[in-house]
């Protein structure tokens, strides 16, 4: 009988794990594609079409088949990567998709930024002050946070500070003076223009990306606070903390040293799976600010129901969402100390 | 008669609590010198808040006030945070109870033993590395190179609190108060680690406060034993004397100590009586 | 200390109040009495529940509330900031924007309730199968919610709200598809920490069927936490129906839907910032009084707080 180390049966598990939701994953986005009240082939052929046109496009469609046989199909055209050509563009999905997701990583990374660069000194000052106003503060701010309507707190934004104020540039990703100037390398627009030194390009880029990128990332921010907070709590009321006082080292050093280097794991997990979250935000908020990126692409294949574009792009958030999981779990596992040593 | 380090007149540590003030520490007073002093007493005595309200860790809910506390003729009462660090750890160190939650879990233990030593003097790191090193073969730590790098969760318990006493004594302080140093150990352990301190505190001419639970362990091991009951002094004791033992805690304790070799068919149970509570009132 | 004979209770307030209780019913009634003091004693909470409480009545008596019909259209009036004629002005076909607000709290009251409706069940039943059950059960329903789960919950609500087209009812089914899971999984944690109990054992011995068990034991003690985590999620749910209606899905205008106007308003937005502003602070205020409702009960129910 086969002796596998543990590490390699825990790790095995681990994969045939995710393996089976990805499977679950595939059912589901199978059965919502198929869930739908219109007829796929009357979409395509319209309602004069003759019964002999309407039974050659069933066939091609593949229809007629046993739903196992069309679930099999479906399977290997996702791993194929074919997710069928998009209404819009007349383009394969899987194009579309790959040239518009640059757009969002762009805004969700601007957003993170944001989220956790505020959030977590928010969070660890809080937790240091640890007096009741800084508490009652933070529980307020992540009250108004998870209340707000997301677009509708951009659409604010947009009229505060693009229409009253002037501090934005408004929506889309550049001025439109400036799009199209600068040659996509990365797809990412600071770096793009930064690169190729196109400077003008540049500030336009950055004053249409701060505005949607902050509204995204608000509500990440007051959870990323409130857990930095509680984590460091936890952290402060340990015995080490009080040796690092007692050593007499100053009370910054006690902090960031040694209290909160023992939060960096969670705190790289939870920023981990926020990021997911943020494509959730993406959705409205690329919505609102016209930003061309994948939320914008989603939503408007909804408007038009291109069903196929739909399903691709919720099947990628899914295999996104996943991914981001396994990956925080792992990192968990590979950085906590106590499973470093067996 | 050694030189008086720390001297301290009628200390008294209230914790402001919602439910009104809790007193911890009552009217404590005690004088040391290059010595070995033991605070014994029971959980909730309050010897741990005296060792931390010497050094003033308490937390911000506690009020420490007292007639005197001296060290060094410099009084620690009044004095501003920043020196407060400066005194902590080069001049009174502390030594806790259990290094699995003691020491940093993140950091290696040679790195937090240099930081004891660079927080007070302007070395350079490597210099601060070597010291350390030193300071762990001094601990009586074999292969203290190959240790340096290694981390809290890789060491015993043994190891730990020599971990910790090097970290401590590295600043070469004047006081060390030891707070339970061997209750989290081994016994076969404890006796090591406690004639390594022995030696140390001796070689170097520290005075030392040993706080402790265990009568039997103080009494050979201090040159005097303050026995604490409900926050405050009932008795104080030459080392090796406690047949001398007055006050009837103090006896009951004794008492109630195992012996070996004692025809004894039960071991006779603490009797509380509530005077033993009451108020002594300040010293002179 | 003497003992003496118990007294009499001279008034409710008495019985009420009195550490010597004499009856089940006055133990539950104590515990509704304390709970309602210790609720009404969190001002947020509280704050929460009026405004909740508004939202009702404004549902129920629309008409009573409103100003105006709120779909007639007045085209001479369209985009008129607020006034005295119409509180918070007119779209961009004159109508009025308070009384849309007023009869849009029924379509916002109607998805939270139907949602919760539809939700509880399920999630108890799954959760409480999978917790008690065990094995091979447990394994393949918490597959399922896990599947569930890993999508975000607004853009699968998209996905079941594209695929099932646009409509009230479309909408309430899609979001109630993605409210179960953390239901279930609430239940479930519930049993399990039941489950083990020694009553829930003597309980078995004696015979009682799994569904006896299931019913008479199990579910009082996850109802309570659900009840809960329902509250709490209503804020979830009222903001996806308003992102559905942001976007397109959900009721269909001339339905004064909140998220429906906010977009429609967007075109205006500019020049007539109350078309867009007002909407989506409804959706905000109502969003934040479930949220404190929520938040006062959970503290209520949390055995944790400190007496």
């Amino acid at each position: 009988m086969l002796r596998l180390r543990p590490q390699v049966l825990s790790g095995g598990a681990f994969v045939a794990s995710i393996l089976v939701t990805l499977f679950g994953l595939l059912v589901l986005t199978f059965i919502i594609g198929r869930m739908m009240p219109v007829d796929p082939v009357l979409a395509i052929v319209g309602d004069e079409a003759p019964q002999s046109t309407y039974d050659r496009v069933y066939q091609q469609l593949g229809l007629d088949q046993p739903l196992y046989v069309q679930f099999f199909r479906f399977v290997s055209d996702v791993l194929r990567g074919d997710f069928g050509v998009a209404l819009i563009t007349g383009r394969p999905v899987i194009e579309d998709i790959i040239r518009v997701f640059p757009a969002t990583i762009e805004l969700g990374t601007v957003a993170i930024l944001i989220g956790a660069g505020l959030g977590v000194p928010l969070g660890v000052a809080a937790a240091v002050r640890r007096d009741r106003i800084s508490d009652h503060l933070i529980r307020f701010f992540s009250l108004i946070a998870y209340s707000t309507p997301v677009f509708w707190l951009g659409l604010m934004g947009l009229l505060v500070f693009y229409a009253y104020l002037g501090w934005s540039g408004g929506t889309g990703r550049v001025e439109i003076f400036y799009t199209g100037i600068v040659q996509p390398i990365t797809g990412f627009l600071l770096i793009d223009s930064a690169a190729t030194g196109q400077w003008d390009v540049f500030m336009s880029a950055l004053r249409n990306i701060w505005l949607p990128a902050l509204v995204l990332g608000l509500s990440s921010m007051a959870y990323i606070a409130r857990m930095t907070r509680s984590f460091m709590l936890e952290q402060m009321g340990q015995e080490y903390v009080l040796t690092a006082r007692i050593k007499g080292l100053p009370e910054k050093t006690v902090v960031w040293r040694h209290a909160f280097r023992n939060i960096r794991v969670q705190l790289v997990t939870i920023i981990a799976l926020t990021y997911g979250g943020l494509l959730e935000g993406a959705v409205l908020i690329e919505t609102v600010f016209s930003w061309p990126g994948f939320g914008s692409y989603l939503t408007s294949n909804l408007m038009i129901g291109d069903m196929n574009a739909v399903m691709a792009c919720t099947l990628l958030v899914g295999l996104i969402f996943i991914g981001l999981n396994a990956v925080s779990d792992v990192l968990y596992r590979v950085f906590d100390p106590r499973t470093r040593t067996a | 008669m050694t030189d008086t380090l720390l001297s301290v007149r009628n200390l008294n540590v209230e914790y402001l609590s919602s439910r009104g003030p809790m007193h911890a520490v009552r009217n404590v007073s005690l004088d040391l010198g290059r010595e070995k002093v033991a605070i014994v007493g029971e959980s909730g005595s309050g010897k741990s808040t005296v060792g931390r309200a010497l050094v003033r860790l308490l937390p911000p809910i506690a009020r420490i006030t007292a007639d005197r506390l001296d060290f060094e003729g410099q009084s620690l009462l009044a004095l501003r945070d920043k020196r407060m660090q400066d005194i902590r750890g080069r001049r009174i160190s502390m030594i806790l109870q259990d290094p699995k939650y003691s020491l940093n879990p993140v950091m290696s233990v040679g790195e937090q033993i240099s930081e004891a030593y660079l927080a007070h003097y302007s070395v350079g790191r490597a210099e601060a590395r070597r010291r350390a090193i030193e300071q762990l073969a001094a601990v009586q730590i074999r292969d203290p190179e190959h240790v340096y790098g290694l981390y809290p969760h890789e060491v015993s318990g043994g190891m730990g609190q020599r971990i910790m006493i090097a970290m401590m004594l590295i600043p070469e302080p004047s006081i060390i108060i030891a707070d339970e140093p061997t209750s989290a150990l081994d016994v076969t352990v404890r006796l090591q680690v406690l004639a390594l301190l022995d030696d140390l505190v001796r070689q170097r001419g520290i005075g030392l406060i040993f706080i402790s639970h265990d009568l039997n362990l103080v009494q050979s091991f201090c040159d005097r034993v303050l026995i604490m009951y409900a926050g405050q002094v009932v008795e104080t004791l030459r080392g090796g004397e406690l047949g001398a033992a007055r006050h009837p805690y103090t006896k009951g304790l004794l008492a109630s100590l195992p012996r070996i070799g004692a025809r004894q068919k039960r071991l006779p149970v603490l009797d509380r009586r509530p005077e033993w509570a009451a108020d002594l009132g300040a010293a002179s | 200390m003497t003992h003496t004979l118990p007294t009499r209770p001279r008034s409710w307030r008495d019985w009420l109040t009195t550490p010597e209780i004499t009856s089940s019913r006055q133990a539950s009634a104590q515990r509704i009495y304390w709970g309602f003091v210790d609720f009404f004693g969190n001002p947020l909470a509280v704050v929460g529940l009026v405004i909740v409480l508004a939202l009702i009545a404004m549902a129920a008596f629309a008409p009573v509330f409103a100003t105006h019909d709120p779909i007639a259209q007045d085209l001479r009036n369209a985009l008129s900031p607020p006034s005295a004629e119409h509180w918070f002005g007119t779209d961009d076909l004159g109508r009025d924007i308070y009384s849309r607000i007023v009869y849009g709290s029924r379509i916002t009251l109607y998805i939270v309730v139907l949602v919760s409706i539809i939700v509880a069940p399920i999630g108890l039943v799954i959760g409480m199968a999978s917790g008690y059950f065990g094995g091979w059960v447990d394994r393949v329903l918490m597959r399922v919610t896990d599947i569930f789960l890993s999508f975000p919950s607004l853009i699968l609500a998209l996905a079941f709200a594209a695929a099932l087209g646009p409509g009230l009812e479309n909408a309430v089914i899609a979001i109630a598809l993605t409210a179960w899971p953390p239901i279930a999984r609430l239940a479930r944690a519930e049993t399990l920490t039941v489950r083990g109990a020694d009553y829930i054992a003597a309980a078995r011995l004696s015979g009682a069927s799994p569904l006896k068990m299931l019913m008479g034991y199990i579910l009082p003690m996850c109802v309570p936490s659900v009840i809960v985590r329902i509250t709490l999620n209503m804020s979830g749910i009222i903001l996806t129906a308003a992102s559905l209606g942001f976007l397109g899905l959900g009721a269909q205008p001339p339905s004064p839907e909140w998220g429906a106007m906010t977009s429609a308003g967007r075109r205006f937005m500019i020049d007539s910032w109350w078309v867009v502003t007002m909407p989506g602070s409804a959706i905000l205020i109502v969003a934040l009084a479930f949220n404190l409702f929520g938040d006062g009960l959970r503290d209520l129910f949390d055995p944790r707080r400190g007496s």
